[in-house]
C-alpha cells in the first residue's frame, strides 16, 4: 500500500536526517514509530504529503511515486491523505465547522471555498463527524476557544473529513494530558478500522504506542533499527533505539 | 525626599555611574538651538509682534460665520467623497499588492516589483503626490481621490506584508496539507490570520485619508481644503473658523466610525455593545494560549 524505498534527506549537504529508509506499510492497521527527539520521524512522515521535499528515493502509495509529483498531481494525492498534527495547527480565527470544511478544499474550487459554497453533503458529513468525536454543539465555535483535547478531535476530523485512504499523525498527544492522549489515540485507532486504511503516527509515548499499535517502527539516527509487533519490543530493543538504560528503570 | 544609599566615591562600586557623554550632548543642543534662534532672527521683539498679531488673528476668527453653510456642506462633503473612494481604491489595490510583496507565500519575481510600488507610494508626502496629480488629470476631487489612493496603497500595502510575514505557518501548512490549491489556502489559511489586522490598517487609513481629505483642496485638488484657502485669502476669518469646526466635527465623526468598526471586527464586540459602552471598553480581551 504505502513503500519506502532508499528514501534519505538532508536539509543541510552531507548531515542526512533520514539514511535509506525502506518499510512497506500495510493496507491497514496502526504503525507507531518511535525514536528519540531530532532522529527524523517527523520528516518521514512529512516526506509523505510532502510538506518537508525528500532528497532521493521512492515513496509508492496507490501506485504512484508520492516524492515525484507536482502541482495538480500532488495536491490530488494530498486530499487522500489526512494528518493531524502534534500543535493541533488549526486556523485560529476560523470556526470549528470552517476548520472541519478545510478538509474538503482539495475537492472544491477556490471560488465556491471563497463563498464558503460548500456541498451539502460535506456539511452533513461535517456535522455526523462533529458527533462522533464528542462535539456536537461546537460548529460555531472558533477554534482559538477550544481547549487542548477538543482542538485535537478537531484536527482528527478535518483530516477523516479528507475521506483519506491514509492516515498521518505527528505527535498528536505530545500536547495533551495522559487522560486526553489515551482519547485520542483511540479515536485515531477507531477511525482507522472503520475506514480500513493505514494509519501512521510518530509518539513519543512508548507505552500508548505499545498499546495502541499493531506494528512499531523504531527509528535512532535517521535508521530504521526495529520493526515489528509491539511485543517484540523488549527493553534491550529499547535501549537500542534511545540509548543509555537509566531511564528504563 | 531622602538619599536611598550613601554614594560611594569608586565609580566600580556605584551601580548608577553615568557617562560624561549624554551631559557634552545636551550641552551641544543648548548651543545649538541659541546658535539657530540667532541665525533665524527669533528675538523676544519678534515673539511680540507675533503675539499681538496673534490675537487680532484670533479675535477675528470669533464668533464663527455659518451664514454660507451651503458652500460649507458642499466642500465637506466632498472631502468624504474623496476620502471614501480614496480610501476603498486604496484597500482594494493594496490587497493584491500586499499579498504579492510578502516574502514568505510569494517568489521573489513577484515580491520585488510589488515592493517597489509600496516604496514608490510611501516616498512622497500626500500634498506632493496631489500637486503631481492635479497637474497630471486636472483641478478637482479626481486628483485628490488618486493622491489619496496612493498614499492609501502605500500604508496598508506595507503593514499588510508585514502582518502576512508573521502569521504562523503551522496554520498554512495544516490547510496545505489537504489538498487545497493556492488560491484555497489563501481563503482559509492566510487571510483569517491577518483579516483583523487588514481591518485596523484600513480604519486607520480612512481616518487619516478624511484628515489629509480636508488638506489637499489647498493645491486644487477638491475637498474643503479649497474653500478653506480661498477664505483665508479673502480674510474671511469668521468663516474660517466655521470651517475649522466642522472639520474638526467631521474627523471626531470618522473617529468614532473607524473605532465602532474595530470593535466590531478585531474584539468581537457586538455594535449594540459599542454603543452601550459609549465606545469605550472594548480593549478588553480574552487571554487566548498557545
Amino acid at each position: 500500500m504505502l513503500t519506502f524505498k532508499h528514501l534519505s534527506k538532508s536539509y543541510v549537504a552531507g548531515k542526512p536526517v533520514l539514511t535509506d529508509i525502506n518499510l512497506e506499510i500495510a493496507a491497514q492497521g496502526i504503525t507507531a514509530i518511535i525514536g528519540p527527539s531530532g532522529t527524523g520521524k517527523s520528516t518521514l512522515i512529512r516526506c509523505i504529503n510532502r510538506l518537508v521535499e525528500p532528497s532521493t528515493g521512492e515513496i509508492l502509495f496507490d501506485g504512484e511515486d508520492l516524492a515525484r509529483l507536482s502541482g495538480a498531481a500532488l495536491r490530488r494525492a494530498r486530499r487522500h491523505i489526512g494528518m493531524v498534527f502534534q500543535e493541533y495547527n488549526l486556523v485560529e480565527r476560523l470556526t470549528v465547522m470552517e476548520n472541519l470544511l478545510s478538509g474538503r478544499l482539495g475537492y472544491v474550487s477556490s471560488w465556491r471555498a471563497w463563498r464558503r459554497r460548500f456541498p451539502p453533503e460535506d456539511i452533513r458529513k461535517a456535522f455526523e463527524l462533529l458527533d462522533v468525536v464528542g462535539l456536537s454543539g461546537f460548529a460555531h465555535r472558533r477554534a482559538d476557544a477550544l481547549s487542548g483535547g477538543q482542538r485535537q478531535r478537531v484536527g482528527i476530523a478535518r483530516a477523516v473529513m479528507q475521506e483519506p485512504k491514509l492516515l498521518l499523525a505527528d505527535e498528536p498527544t505530545s500536547s495533551l494530558d495522559p487522560k486526553t492522549s489515551v482519547e485520542i489515540m483511540e479515536l485515531l485507532a477507531d477511525f482507522g478500522r472503520a475506514r480500513g486504511i493505514p494509519v501512521l503516527i510518530n509518539m513519543h509515548d512508548v507505552v500508548l504506542a505499545k498499546r495502541f499499535a499493531d506494528r512499531i517502527v523504531g527509528m535512532s539516527g535517521g535508521r530504521v533499527v526495529f520493526d515489528g509487533p509491539p511485543s517484540e519490543l523488549s527493553d534491550t530493543m529499547l535501549k537500542q533505539i534511545y540509548g543509555g538504560e537509566e531511564w528504563l528503570q | 525626599m531622602t538619599t536611598a544609599a550613601a554614594p560611594t566615591n569608586d565609580p566600580s562600586l556605584n551601580p548608577f555611574a553615568r557617562s560624561i557623554w549624554p551631559k557634552v550632548g545636551g550641552a551641544l543642543l543648548l548651543v545649538y538651538v541659541i546658535y539657530a534662534c540667532a541665525q533665524m532672527q527669533i528675538s523676544w521683539e519678534r515673539i511680540e509682534v507675533g503675539l499681538a498679531n496673534a490675537a487680532h488673528f484670533f479675535g477675528r476668527l470669533f464668533p464663527p460665520n455659518f451664514a454660507r453653510w451651503e458652500l460649507l456642506v458642499k466642500g465637506l462633503l466632498e472631502s468624504l467623497q474623496i476620502a471614501v473612494l480614496a480610501s476603498t481604491l486604496g484597500i482594494v489595490l493594496a490587497l493584491p499588492i500586499g499579498l504579492a510583496a510578502a516574502r514568505n507565500l510569494m517568489p521573489a519575481w513577484v515580491t520585488w516589483p510589488a515592493r517597489v510600488v509600496i516604496v514608490m507610494a510611501r516616498s512622497f508626502h500626500p500634498v506632493i503626490v496631489a500637486i503631481l496629480f492635479v497637474k497630471a488629470v486636472g483641478f478637482g476631487a479626481l486628483a485628490g481621490i488618486l493622491a489619496l489612493t496612493v498614499a492609501s496603497i502605500g500604508f496598508i500595502g506595507k503593514l499588510f506584508t508585514e502582518a502576512i510575514e508573521e502569521i504562523s505557518e503551522k496554520q498554512v501548512e495544516a490547510v496545505r496539507a489537504t489538498g487545497a490549491p493556492f488560491a484555497s489556502v489563501l481563503w482559509f489559511g492566510v487571510l483569517p490570520q491577518v483579516f483583523s489586522r487588514f481591518i485596523g490598517f484600513a480604519t486607520y487609513q480612512l481616518d487619516s485619508n478624511l484628515r489629509n481629505s480636508t488638506m489637499v483642496g489647498i493645491v486644487g485638488a477638491g475637498g474643503i481644503g479649497g474653500t478653506l484657502f480661498a477664505a483665508f485669502q479673502r480674510f474671511d476669518y469668521d468663516f474660517v473658523c466655521a470651517i475649522l469646526i466642522s472639520i474638526i466635527a467631521l474627523i471626531m465623526v470618522g473617529e468614532l466610525l473607524a473605532s465602532a468598526v474595530r470593535a466590531i471586527f478585531i474584539d468581537n464586540v457586538t455594535l449594540r455593545d459599542f454603543i452601550r459602552l459609549g465606545g469605550a471598553g472594548t480593549r478588553e480581551r480574552h487571554l487566548e494560549d498557545d
